[in-house]
């Protein structure tokens, strides 16, 4: 296995998180490591990867990238595939990447495997370890021999280092010819709520989680104030996204989002097994509630049996103080 | 308007999980099968869409053994008008490609306008199925939708992100994935439960959706699973009862977030 293709995910150059741990992953895995890095800001950044090993990075910046819905950047992938003669491509298990993934698998006669948390040589092929059944089980499993693979790595699952022997990537602009059909699902509008300075919460590494036991929707400027205190982000319980008291893209669970942060805080959740399938792969959990027999409880590391709007407001002072 | 809805039979998720050792597949019959929670999300958007569009037609689509014919009548039961449903014993091992393989070769001689459908499957979460179904069909998703509008065949959604959301717009034939926010699913009642019984269900095997055996099943499916097995259980760890005032718990959490070099 001589080259691994990185699918870099970034915001206008600004290389996320993710994408350093893959590229660092790779390293471990190949001989050779190029980048993929498509939309505005990616030529300016590019060279910049070498810190994590990229020896190429194929960059398109063409602004159908970010005008028209996925397409663009599958025919932006094949053309890096072709450039690069990867056969192994890994990319961010994010739900707008794997879209990417999916449509190009498609094209090229290529196996996917999504949300990998771990990756091994085996002889010529990589295996993948991914959580299954809402992490009720553990599946190894690797793509068919002699067709390339296209393969998703969770967030977190790898720790971003730079490397010691690191030197600016080259650059290679890709030419890419861009057919009507990529161009049939138009972007007409982008509509951003500001969170803050807060990490997204399928990167983050620390998450404050909210559920029922908050009370109401101004119960969440608590968990902000935790997770700000932690440097995480905020997740909430179908409880809370269906009352409406927090956005439903921070809903963790069977129908929501799965997460595996480092640190996983869960305050007013009981939780339901629908919930533990979105987070019970996590590193340590934490539960506050003030019913001690919660289910959340059996899976915790640490449990504080209390009222949360009692525990949380000291809680955020004593970690300050710790901190400082 | 004709609007198809692929639907998927999974494990419940409070069920124990039987393993095949041979073939790693689980024993979907042991495991309380379910209609997939998201794809009702899906089934209630087309039903909204029929109300609003008069003539529209709603078929549930769905890849699976014979047994899965009672997740097919109960997607039936809120109201669609038919099911097509591929089966055939040489499917068992697909993934999630080879699925999205067949679903498209069972739509080559539909009409249809719109295939609308859950985001994912809550057993194996992969999210691909959408996006390859498209690919396979030669037209545009739009997925992860939280609103649908649909104008004529104008087809304009809002695609949720981690901080807000994205309008996208696509001529139809379109396929839609959807987010739990996009609506509030209703409840089959008496009457379509019993309704559904008698909706029509055109059944085909491989040969009859034009497949090649070897495309699909564990031949056919580029992707192999080596090994599957239960994830270790998780021991409930420490456990503080505060005393009422937050102050004891919250020392105790803090000094234990000290101990895991949190902070």
């Amino acid at each position: 296995m001589s080259t691994i293709l990185v699918l870099i995910d970034h915001e206008t150059g600004a290389t996320k998180k993710i994408s350093k741990q893959i590229l660092t992953a790779a390293r471990g895995l190949a001989d050779d490591v190029h980048a993929a890095m498509f939309g505005p800001g990616a030529p300016d950044a590019a060279a910049a990867l070498g810190a994590f090993g990229a020896s190429t990075v194929h960059v398109w910046d063409d602004p159908a990238v970010t005008e028209y819905v996925t397409e663009p950047q599958v025919r932006a992938l094949e053309a890096a595939m072709d450039a690069s003669g990867a056969d192994v491509v890994l990319f961010p298990s994010d739900p707008f990447v794997t879209d990417v993934a999916a449509r190009t698998a498609v094209r090229r006669g290529a196996g996917v495997i999504t949300d990998a948390v771990d990756l091994t040589r085996d002889g010529d092929s990589l295996v993948a370890t991914k959580a299954i059944f809402g992490g009720d089980m553990i599946s190894r499993c690797a793509v068919a021999d002699g067709v390339p693979a296209l393969i998703g790595i969770k967030a977190n699952a790898f720790t971003a280092e730079e490397t010691p022997d690191a030197q600016p990537a080259g650059v290679n602009q890709l030419d890419v010819t861009l057919d009507e059909a990529a161009r049939r699902a138009q972007v007409v509008e982008v509509v951003e709520q500001s969170s803050g300075d807060r990490p997204e919460m399928t990167e983050a590494s620390i998450i404050a989680a909210g559920g029922r036991g908050l009370g109401d929707a101004e119960g969440f400027a608590l968990i902000e104030q935790l997770a700000d205190a932690l440097g995480g982000a905020v997740g909430a319980s179908r409880a809370a996204t269906d009352a409406g008291w927090y956005p439903h893209q921070h809903q963790i669970g069977q129908t929501g989002k799965t997460v595996a942060p480092q640190l996983y805080i869960g305050s007013g959740i009981s939780g339901a097994i629908q919930h533990r399938a979105g987070m019970q792969t996590s590193q340590l959990i934490v539960a506050i509630n003030k019913d001690g027999d919660a289910p959340i409880f059996s899976i915790a590391d640490f449990g504080v049996v209390g009222d949360l709007h009692k525990v949380i407001p000291p809680l955020i002072e004593e970690i300050a103080k710790r901190k400082s | 308007m004709r609007i198809i809805c692929p639907v998927k039979r999974v494990p419940d998720t409070a069920a124990t999980k039987h393993v095949d050792p041979d073939d790693h597949t689980v024993d979907r019959d042991r495991s309380d099968p379910v209609l997939n929670a998201n794809d009702e999300w899906a089934i209630e958007e087309a039903l909204r869409i029929a109300e609003r569009t008069p003539g529209t037609e709603i078929i549930a689509l769905c890849m699976g053994p014979d047994a899965a014919q009672t997740t097919i009548r109960k997607a039936l039961s809120y109201g669609l008008d038919g099911a097509i449903q591929i089966t055939d014993p040489a499917l068992s091992g697909s993934d999630a490609a080879a699925t999205a393989r067949v679903l498209a070769a069972a739509l080559a001689g539909e009409d249809f306008d719109l295939i609308i459908m859950g985001n994912q499957s809550s057993d194996a979460r992969t999210m691909l199925v959408p996006a390859m179904l498209a690919e396979y069909l030669g037209i545009p998703a739009l997925t992860y939708v939280k609103d649908l509008q649909v104008d004529g065949r104008t087809f304009t959604a809002q695609r949720e992100t981690a901080g807000g959301h994205v309008v996208v717009r696509a001529e139809g034939p379109v396929v839609v994935s959807v987010v739990e926010a996009i609506n509030e699913p209703r409840y089959p009642n008496f009457k379509g439960i019993m309704a559904a019984k008698k909706k029509p269900l055109d059944q085909r095997d491989l040969a009859a959706a034009g497949v090649d055996a070897g495309e699909v099943g564990f031949e056919g499916s580029r992707t192999r699973v080596l090994d599957i097995s239960p994830r270790p259980p998780k021991q409930a760890g420490r456990t503080v009862d505060d005393d009422g005032s937050g102050q004891v718990g919250a020392v105790a959490l803090a000094d234990w977030l000290v101990e895991q070099k949190i902070i």
